[in-house]
């Protein structure tokens, strides 16, 4: 007897959880060919509004993880994703990469996660600096999260453009909102199931599909939003709207594919610095007072 | 109506509760769509209706009077909001609050009779009540022993709520029946009876101590012992449900569900209240929401 193939849902993650979009919607995705691969979530402004809720409050213990634990965390996410490689290539190539480039492709997603996880704690003590001042103080400056991060997807990367823009904003105790690619949405939702199965709590990253114009304009005049991450192409729209909570807004744009594009820099742009000025007694002599 | 007729009547009337039959109405609450105009009116009402609580064993007299100027100002930037309608406090706090709120119209409501156990004897529990009324509370929370309810001495929880009634005076008095912990719908609409007929002002749900606590299932089935009761005697009496009610949706479901049992009359201040500490500042983020379009961050707002 002949069987029927079970389709797999594409359902949105909010919050540790996979639920349909709110409005009810959804689009079809097609392959090179033009046949339909997928309905996928068409998900709407309020997504968006529950994403960031979940988001902000999964922020609070992700933050104040220790390094070291984000960094096994990230780690494990590494791990799971090896786990999947074979279905990760499936869909790549369903997509329209060659299977050379989607081996290419998934390989260095998975390393570029191993070396983000390196980074959790290290980053901190090269960011960090001892300021030298003319006055009785003891004046040093640490890194910290900015909360939440609002990222738009790589448009032409199904895999690895959102794994090279989300790694070093978790790794820096961020929480995200993730946009993923109107067009290539696949990978996003299957990376998002990989993030479920490791142990990275619940709301530390949200990954909602739809036509990224819904929703670009509400993420960026959200007021609970801290910062917006994407390509300059993604980004350049939304400025006027991230004016309103003067959100911090980040473009990076890079070749994905080249094992290259990846770099302290990832991590400590989305942090901000706090700078301590601590009363110390007497600054005379050569001696150290603190 | 004196209290063996009236325990007769709660023993023979009180109806059983169809539960299934209770979440499905409950769910027909939660399915209106209620937009703009209609929205923002919900909100500034639920707002007016709010008592804004602190009740924890770390409460400073700092503490009270920042949250009293809070229920006076709930947020200055937004014009035309109202006041919330009462604090709640307990009653060490509530000569503070008096003061802080003297050139106010914002009642000062107190939790008494041991909140939040009421594990204390009556005489304990009567001087509580006469020292948060000499205080200048105008509103008294009591709640009722669950052990006595539970144990099935009805008669020892109406005399109990009657006596304390007496202790009152002029101010208004709430009977908490501490839902979470009567186990059954059954014992819910059972503690609503007795408490309305020993002379409550308020029925309310929870001290907000226990989970669950205010439900939609049992401020449904609170609000129908409201109506049972106005529908016999003519007499109006208050609802309450407290803890747990922290999102503007939540409250905008509520005030739908007391119009749809109760009807318009109740939807003031005077006869509906929501208990919480959290809710104020959401309802404020929805207001600025709907006035600007753009979706707030408790960041902007006043630390509860």
């Amino acid at each position: 007897m002949s069987r029927l193939e079970i389709l797999k849902t594409y359902k949105i993650y909010i919050g540790g959880q996979f639920p349909r979009t709110e409005s009810g919607r959804y689009y079809v995705v097609n392959d090179q060919q033009d046949q339909p691969l997928a309905n996928v979530c068409l998900s709407s402004r309020k997504d968006v509004r529950n994403a960031v809720v979940a988001a902000r409050k999964a922020f609070g213990s992700w933050s104040e993880k220790t390094a070291f634990n984000r960094s096994q965390v990230l780690y494990r996410i590494a791990e799971m994703l090896e786990g999947r490689r074979d279905q990760f290539i499936q869909e790549l190539t369903k997509q329209g990469s060659s299977p050379s480039t989607a081996i290419q492709e998934i390989d260095l997603a998975i390393d570029r996660i191993v070396y983000y996880a390196g980074w959790c704690d290290k980053y901190q003590q090269i960011g960090s600096s001892v300021n030298p001042v003319a006055s009785s103080h003891f004046n040093f400056s640490v890194l910290e999260p900015m909360g939440v991060v609002g990222i738009i997807a790589p448009q032409n990367s199904s895999l690895i453009g959102l794994v090279s823009l989300l790694m070093p904003v978790l790794a820096g105790g961020n929480t995200a909102v993730l946009l993923a690619s109107e067009s290539l949405p696949l990978c996003a939702i299957t990376f998002a199931e990989v993030l479920h199965s490791s142990d990275v709590p619940g709301g530390v990253v949200n990954v909602l599909t739809g036509k990224t114009t819904e929703m670009d304009a509400t993420l960026a005049a959200h007021m609970d939003v801290n910062a917006l991450v994407g390509e300059q192409q993604s980004l350049g729209g939304v400025q006027v709207e991230s004016v309103e909570n003067l959100k911090r807004l980040f473009s990076f744009d890079a070749d994905w594919m080249n094992s290259n594009a990846q770099g302290l820099h990832f991590i400590t742009d989305i942090q901000e610095v706090k700078t301590t000025w601590h009363p110390i007694e007497n600054i005379g002599g050569a001696s150290s007072s603190y | 109506m004196n209290k063996s007729l009236a325990l007769e009547k709660i023993r023979a009337f009180s109806p059983q509760i169809d539960k299934v039959g209770v979440e499905e109405r409950v769910a027909r609450f939660q399915t209106r769509s209620i937009k703009n105009e209609s929205k923002m009116q919900g909100l500034k009402l639920a707002l007016s209706m709010i008592d804004l609580t602190t009740l924890e064993g770390k409460d400073t007299p700092g503490k009270v009077k920042q949250m009293c100027y809070k229920a006076a100002h709930l947020h200055d930037a937004y014009p035309d909001l109202p006041t919330v309608a009462a604090v709640c406090v307990y009653p060490s706090m509530v000569r503070i609050a008096a003061q802080a709120l003297k050139e106010t119209q914002i009642q000062i409501a107190s939790v008494s009779t041991a909140f939040p156990s009421g594990q204390a004897p009556l005489d304990v529990k009567i001087r509580d009540t006469e020292f948060a009324v000499a205080e200048g509370a105008t509103e008294i929370d009591m709640v009722i022993s669950r052990g006595k309810f539970l144990s099935g001495e009805y008669s020892y929880v109406f005399d109990e709520i009657a006596k304390i009634k007496e202790c009152c005076g002029k101010a208004r008095l709430k009977v908490i029946l501490e839902t979470g912990e009567l186990a059954t719908l059954d014992n819910v609409r059972k503690a609503s009876d007795i408490a309305i007929y020993a002379g409550a002002d308020f029925i309310k749900t929870s001290t907000g101590k226990i989970q669950p606590a205010a439900t939609m299932q049992v401020t449904y089935v609170m609000l129908q012992a409201i109506k049972d009761y106005f529908d016999s005697t003519g007499k109006m009496i208050g609802m309450k449900p407290a803890g747990g009610i922290s999102t503007a949706k939540l409250a905008l479901h509520n005030l739908v569900m007391v119009n749809e049992i109760l009807g318009p009359a109740w939807l003031t201040n005077e006869w509906f209240r929501f208990g919480a500490s959290s809710l104020a500042n959401d309802v404020l983020m929805q207001i600025g929401k709907s006035q600007t379009g753009i979706y707030q961050s408790a960041d902007y707002f006043t630390i509860d």
